[in-house]
Parts: structure tokens; sequence; C-alpha cells
């Protein structure tokens, strides 16, 4: 696996998807037109995924059920993981679908507007495509912290206004 | 009762040394709201987290004594390795480091030990805005150096060998800069070596902002080839760990010299606190992906800001170090006392005047971007409006 130092554009935007292009000029040392080809590029190469917001969805009052399920696959041969895991992606409910070492093979992000459709969707959906051989839920209790971003009152600026 | 009591005066050498120019911006600024500051001497960041959950740890164990005099000898060993691993340069952690409050503290000791009253120390200016009230304490006498804005704001061997007299007795350099952002070359630091050697002369390098280099890697003073027997070395955590309400930094110079600064620290300080010093190992042995994360965010708000400014007529050269920008405000016809209370109070963006860090500042702002890109656009959005009334 190669080590190169990140491109920058990438890095601000990592940070903050809505950066402004000519902010991001300025803060390279590149020109606007620079800034927006290279994103351009990088959209159409799937290096930039897609843009997404972190939503404490809480506040809104409109709560959803997440569930963390492991689940355990028999890999079939040439394909290994991929088919289920690619199966079991393409359900509108899955957020995301993680391949990962331990106890159980793939790791699946669910939502739902309650408990009861996430429910159903694991026993009839989930658990029954070929290869699965077991599911175990985590339910999604409280939040802390999502995609790098505190979900509890974090440090507010307190330096004095004029220092040495 | 009644009799009227008549003290005696207070100390002459305290009443002599002036408050600093940015004493009064600060009350003026801390009495309004809304206000935008890149008047601002340290970083917008917190201490990393595993920095202060290692010092909250030490605090639940009950870690709270004194230490050794010279600081706790773990992190004597870390700031001896740090030194050896980044700029090759060695000190031993038993006899040539101590642990400071402050480069401050460092910096107080470096001019009590190193000066007899009336000894001269050269200062390249505009410098931070404690050297030369540091060196009057010791009874010595500051000797301004004036660096220029097209030299961009480096000193040189020979504007320090004009200044120079019999009663010299060291050179304060402080790079990368406070308030400029310059840094001095390798060759350039050689010149200035081999001219204090030649004088017999000692240096003392505050290097705080050393990891805050943006093109190429800072230069330690005491690397280069003679320097470590005439050098005291100061640097610390504050800026590259944002660590500074911690006051922990260190000294490094050769025995002799480190034993009296010892001496005197153990007398007036006794140590430095040991709840920093914990954070400050942690801070050296884990916190190196923070500190690379915390430098690209100054990078790109440099260029951002030297743009901004560049653009507002502000001629602004593209600093190499620290976190401040330092424009000329030449072009508005206004001094730079004039400017930074206008700005202020007109357009609430607090920035701090040249002439507070001494020859060579008038004229010029210093723009600290230690603060969040929204703010600093919003801060020269607002100059934008400034400067433009002033056309």
């Amino acid at each position: 696996m190669s080590n190169e130092v990140p491109d920058e554009i990438l890095t601000i935007l990592a940070r903050d998807a809505r950066t402004p292009s000519d902010t991001i000029a300025k803060m390279t040392g590149r020109s606007v037109e620079e800034v927006k080809d290279a994103v351009r590029d990088y959209e159409q190469r799937g290096v930039i995924k897609t843009y997404h917001t972190v939503i404490d969805w809480e506040k809104t009052g409109c709560e959803k059920v997440v569930a963390f399920i492991d689940v355990k696959v028999t890999p079939a041969r040439d394909v290994g993981f991929d088919a289920v895991a690619c199966r079991i992606a393409r359900f509108a409910q899955v957020q995301s679908v993680w391949l990962v070492s331990g106890g159980s093979d793939l790791r699946v992000v669910v939502e739902a507007p309650n408990l009861r459709e996430l429910a159903t969707f694991v026993a009839e959906k989930l658990a029954t495509i070929d290869g699965v051989t077991g599911t175990t839920s985590h339910f999604l209790l409280k939040r802390y912290k999502e995609d790098g971003a505190l979900f509890f009152e974090s440090e507010q600026d307190q330096r004095l206004v004029v220092s040495p | 009762m009644s009799q009227s009591l008549s003290l005696k005066p207070l100390s002459k050498t305290a009443l002599d040394v002036p408050f600093s120019g940015i004493r009064r911006f600060f009350d003026i600024a801390a009495s309004m709201q809304d206000v935008v500051s890149l008047g601002v001497g340290e970083p917008d960041f917190v201490t990393p987290w595993s920095v202060r959950e290692a010092a909250i740890y030490s605090l639940e164990r009950g870690q709270t004594t004194y230490t050794s005099n010279y600081g706790l000898l773990e992190l004597r060993r870390e700031i001896a390795r740090y030194l050896n691993k980044r700029y090759k340069v060695d000190y031993s952690p038993e006899a040539e480091i101590l642990v400071t409050v402050g480069v401050s503290e460092g910096l107080d000791l470096a001019m009590r030990v190193l000066l007899n009253p009336g000894d001269e120390v050269l200062i390249p200016e505009p410098c931070y805005v404690s050297y030369r009230p540091c060196v009057s304490l010791a009874g010595g006498v500051p000797v301004g150096v004036e660096t220029r804005s097209d030299a961009k704001f480096a000193v040189t061997a020979e504007q320090l060998k004009a200044a120079c007299t019999e009663r010299t007795k060291a050179i304060l350099l402080g790079y990368p800069s406070n308030p400029t952002g310059a840094v001095l070359s390798r060759e350039q630091i050689i010149e200035i070596i081999n001219f204090a050697r030649e004088r017999g002369l000692y240096v003392v390098s505050d290097e705080i902002y050393d990891r805050l280099t943006y093109e190429g890697i800072h230069t330690c003073v005491a690397s280069v080839p003679g320097a470590r027997e005439i050098t005291v070395l100061l640097n610390g955590f504050s800026k590259a760990h944002a660590m500074t309400g911690w006051r922990i930094a260190y000294a490094c110079a050769p025995e002799h010299i480190l034993k009296m600064m010892m001496k005197i620290h153990s007398y007036t300080m006794l140590c430095a606190p040991i709840t920093g010093q914990i954070a400050a190992v942690e801070a050296l042995k884990h916190a190196e992906k923070e500190v690379e994360e915390m430098v690209s965010h100054y990078r790109q708000r440099r260029r951002l800001i030297v743009d901004g400014l560049n653009r507002l007529g502000l001629t602004c050269h593209m600093p190499l170090g620290a976190f401040y920008a330092f424009p000329s405000i030449e072009s508005t016809g206004l001094t730079a006392e004039q400017f930074a209370e206008r700005l202020l109070l007109e357009e609430r963006v607090a920035v701090v005047p040249g002439t507070a860090f001494g020859a060579g500042g008038d004229g010029h702002i210093r723009c600290s971007y230690a603060t969040s890109v929204e703010k600093l656009e919003l801060a020269l959005s607002r100059m934008r409006t400034f400067v433009e009334k002033l056309r």
C-alpha cells in the first residue's frame, strides 16, 4: 500500500464539504479553475464518493432506529464475501457494509423508522440471504461522536481577545 | 492616625520598564461585543485530548508533588530524544536540560545568568514584547537591531556587527518570529554564530515556533557548527502542542550555564508544575499526528490571509513561520496605532500595531491567523470595508 501525502483539496473537503472553491484556492495557493477541475476529476474517478451531512436527528424530533449487525457468512468459491456483501449493500435500509476481521465477517449498519420495521428487515431480508449463517444485532442507544463530529458540547474559544 | 503616610518609592527598575503596547488594545477590545480578533498570540486549538487525558489520569493517581528542580527526568529524556531526532543536536538529560515555566521563565533565567549590569544584548526587532524588558530587568541594556521588510525581517550578521560594542554580551534571537513570521536560513545562522564566536558573545535562541514553519524544516540554532557551546536554546510546548496555559517549556545549555539557571530557578520557582510536565511527556510521545494536523491548518490559513491582505493593498510578504502575517499599512496613510484603533472601533477587528514590537514595526500591523477560516474571511471582509472607506 502506498502512503502518499493526501492532496490538500481532499483534506479540506473532508473537514468541511461546503468550503467554497475560491476559499480552497486561497488556502492551497492554486487558482479557482485548478481547484474546480481537480474536484470534478475526483468526482468522476470516484475518489470523492458523495458529500453528506452529519445530523443529530434526535434534536429534530424525528428519531430513527439504528442497528449494527454482525453477519456471519459462508464465503463462496471465486468471489469470497463479495457476492453476499454486495447483495446486502443494495438494500436502501443499509447505510454501511464493511468486511471486518474477528468473530463475524460483515458489519452492517441498518437504519429504519421503527423497531418493528428493522426487525422485519433483519428476519426476512438479511438472515434469509444465501450464505448468511447468522446475525447478531446491536441497537444504537446514544451517539457521542459520528464521522468526526462530537455530539456533546465541545470546547468554546476562551482565549483573551488580544495577547502577546 | 490621620497623619499622611509617605511610603518610599517602588523599585526604579520596575517603574522604568514600560507596560506592553498590547495592553491598551486588550482593554479596548475586551470591552466590545462581536469583535473578530486577529490579535491573539496563541493557538485556537485546545491541547490534544490524549495530552489532557494523561494529565487527568496523573491527578487521579495523586501525582501532585514537587519534581526535581530540573524537571521530571522522563520529560528531560523525551526532550533530549526529540532534539536529537529532529535536529541532530545532543543535550544531556541529566545536566543540560531544565524544565521551565514557559519560555518566558527560561528567557529571564538566561538573562540573569549571562548579564552583568550594563551588559548589552543585541535584539533583532520587531520582536516579541518581552525581550527588552527581560534584558532590562536583569540589569542589561537592550540594543534593538532594526530588521527590514525588504529582507523579510531576517537579521544579518552585518547588521549585528554594526550594532556590536565593547559592552555587548549576547545576541537574543527569536526565529521563527513573533510578530513577523520571519525565519533564518541555515547559512544566515552560521554567519551569526561565526560572528558571535569571534566576539566571544553568547546566543540566546527562542525557538518556541520551531514546528510552525511552512517551507522546509526549521534550523535549530544549536545544531550549526560551533553554536552549541555558546548557545542557550529555549523551546516549549505552548505553540506546537497548543499548550499555552500549561506553562511548560525548557532551556538547554552547556552544563556550566544551565547549572546557574537551575540554581536561580530552584530559589524563585522551585520546579515547573508536575501536571504540566506529565502532559508534556505525553505530548512528545504521542501527539505528533495532532501537531502535523494543526500545522496543516495554519499553512492553509496563512495563504488565505496573506492573499486577502495583499488584495486589500496591505502589502504582505509570505511569512515562513509562526502564525502571524505582518502587512504594511503605509498605503492607508495612517500610523499603525491609528489603523489598529480605528479598525477595532469602526469595524470590530482586533489587530496589534507593529509599534508594540519595537523598531521597524511602525507602518505595520500584526494579524494572527490562529483563528478559523470563517473568522479570517469575516475579518478580511470587514477590513475591506475599512480600507475602502479610507480611500
